[in-house]
């Protein structure tokens, strides 16, 4: 066990978790999905993981469960990096958020929820980032076609409008 | 197609004699004013055009100003998404008429290396284009082309005729075809489909 190990192990004593391997070797965590906020507060206000590197997720489809998240946290004063992930289902994709222990996570969130539409609990602000507010689709999920699903509805939906506005004006 | 003849014999008044659709085509061409709509990196070389190296200032249209109302040229300057589709199409609708709109680069002209649900495949799906010009970004040499171009091709308009008959039925959108069914006329192989359709891997089942 590293050092930066034996500090998790003991700042998330009683939170059930499992250490896996990545390839690029990196300390990284499994826990479930309700733990997520528990384990992160833990690292932050016990193992001196203050800062939040990154928030997103990664679609597994077809592979059940779908949607994994993976968070990174930052220890300036220990110099190591953890990252977390929890598994996600296809019919349920929720997590709980972090916004109110990072509030800069509330982008990340935000664009996560636009790309691949996993909802976080009692995010104060969660609408599209990128994407119009009235898209539909998530696209960054393995299923969206890459050239999209009709691209040209919402400007068209506009384009007729503007044209009945012209043409009520006149 | 005419030209500025003085006429002879008219002593010191100094007349000249030409047609009304020569004068007011030449008048149209030398005095461009191009919206410069950088959308990405052709936003840069567009810059560069514009400024005092390559001086579009040879060919009267220098008078770069950023609002519509002002200009008559609209230079489709980098990938058009389509969710600035709206902004563009509002801003080429409030540029007074004679305008005229080049796509500059291949992104604006076909979308490019982005085919995706994002971009517009080609701003003639949105616009009327006058002039293409290829390249990724294209050099400013090939702009100055293409403005040179369209100045030949605005010597060849009849704007009398215009006022007289009216304007020549023509759609104001683009072609369209390229939206409702983009890139159909693309070959598809296996390698065109995304890596991570499953359909592009049949055998693979669901661990």
């Amino acid at each position: 066990m590293t050092t930066t190990q034996v500090r998790i192990v003991t700042a998330l004593e009683g939170v059930a978790h499992q250490f896996v391997q990545p390839r690029d070797g990196m300390t990284t965590l499994e826990v479930a999905r309700l733990d997520l906020h528990e384990v992160c507060k833990r690292l932050k206000e016990r193992a001196g993981f203050e800062t939040n590197t990154f928030v997103t997720a990664v679609d597994h489809y077809p592979a059940t469960p779908r949607f994994e998240m993976s968070y990174q946290f930052l220890s300036y004063a220990n110099n190591d990096r953890v990252r977390v992930h929890t598994r996600l289902s296809e019919e349920e994709p929720r997590v709980a958020t972090i916004t109110d222990l990072w509030p800069g996570t509330s982008f990340s969130e935000r664009e996560c929820y636009d790309m691949f539409g996993i909802l976080f609990e009692g995010h104060p602000d969660l609408r599209r980032l990128l994407m119009p507010q009235e898209y539909e689709h998530f696209p960054l999920r393995k299923d969206f076609p890459h050239q999209g699903i009709e691209p040209d509805k919402l400007y068209r939906t506009w384009d007729k409008q503007r044209r009945k506005d012209w043409n009520a004006a006149t | 197609m005419g030209s500025l003849t003085p006429v002879e014999g008219a002593g010191e008044l100094g007349f000249l004699a030409t047609r009304a659709d020569f004068l007011i085509n030449w008048g149209r061409k030398n005095s461009l004013w191009p919206m410069p709509l950088g959308l990405s990196c052709c936003g840069i070389e567009l810059m560069a055009m514009i400024g005092p190296k390559f001086d579009l200032a040879r060919f009267g249209a220098e008078a770069a100003r950023f609002s519509p109302r002002q200009c008559d040229l609209l230079v489709v300057a980098g990938t058009l998404t389509w969710k600035m589709a709206t902004a563009v199409r509002t801003i080429y609708d409030q540029m007074p008429d004679p305008k005229w709109v080049i796509a500059m680069g291949v992104c604006s002209s076909s979308g490019g290396m982005y085919d995706s649900y994002a971009v517009v495949q080609g701003v003639d799906s949105i616009l009327p284009v006058d002039i293409y010009v290829p390249g990724c970004p294209p050099r400013p040499d090939a702009v100055i082309d293409a403005i040179i171009k369209l100045q030949q091709k605005i010597a060849r308009e009849d704007p009398v005729g215009r006022i007289l008959h009216g304007p020549p039925d023509t759609p104001d959108t683009g072609t369209g075809n390229v939206v409702f069914q983009p890139n159909q006329g693309v070959h598809k192989s296996v390698n065109d489909r995304h890596a991570h359709d499953p359909e592009s891997h049949p055998s693979e089942t669901t661990p």
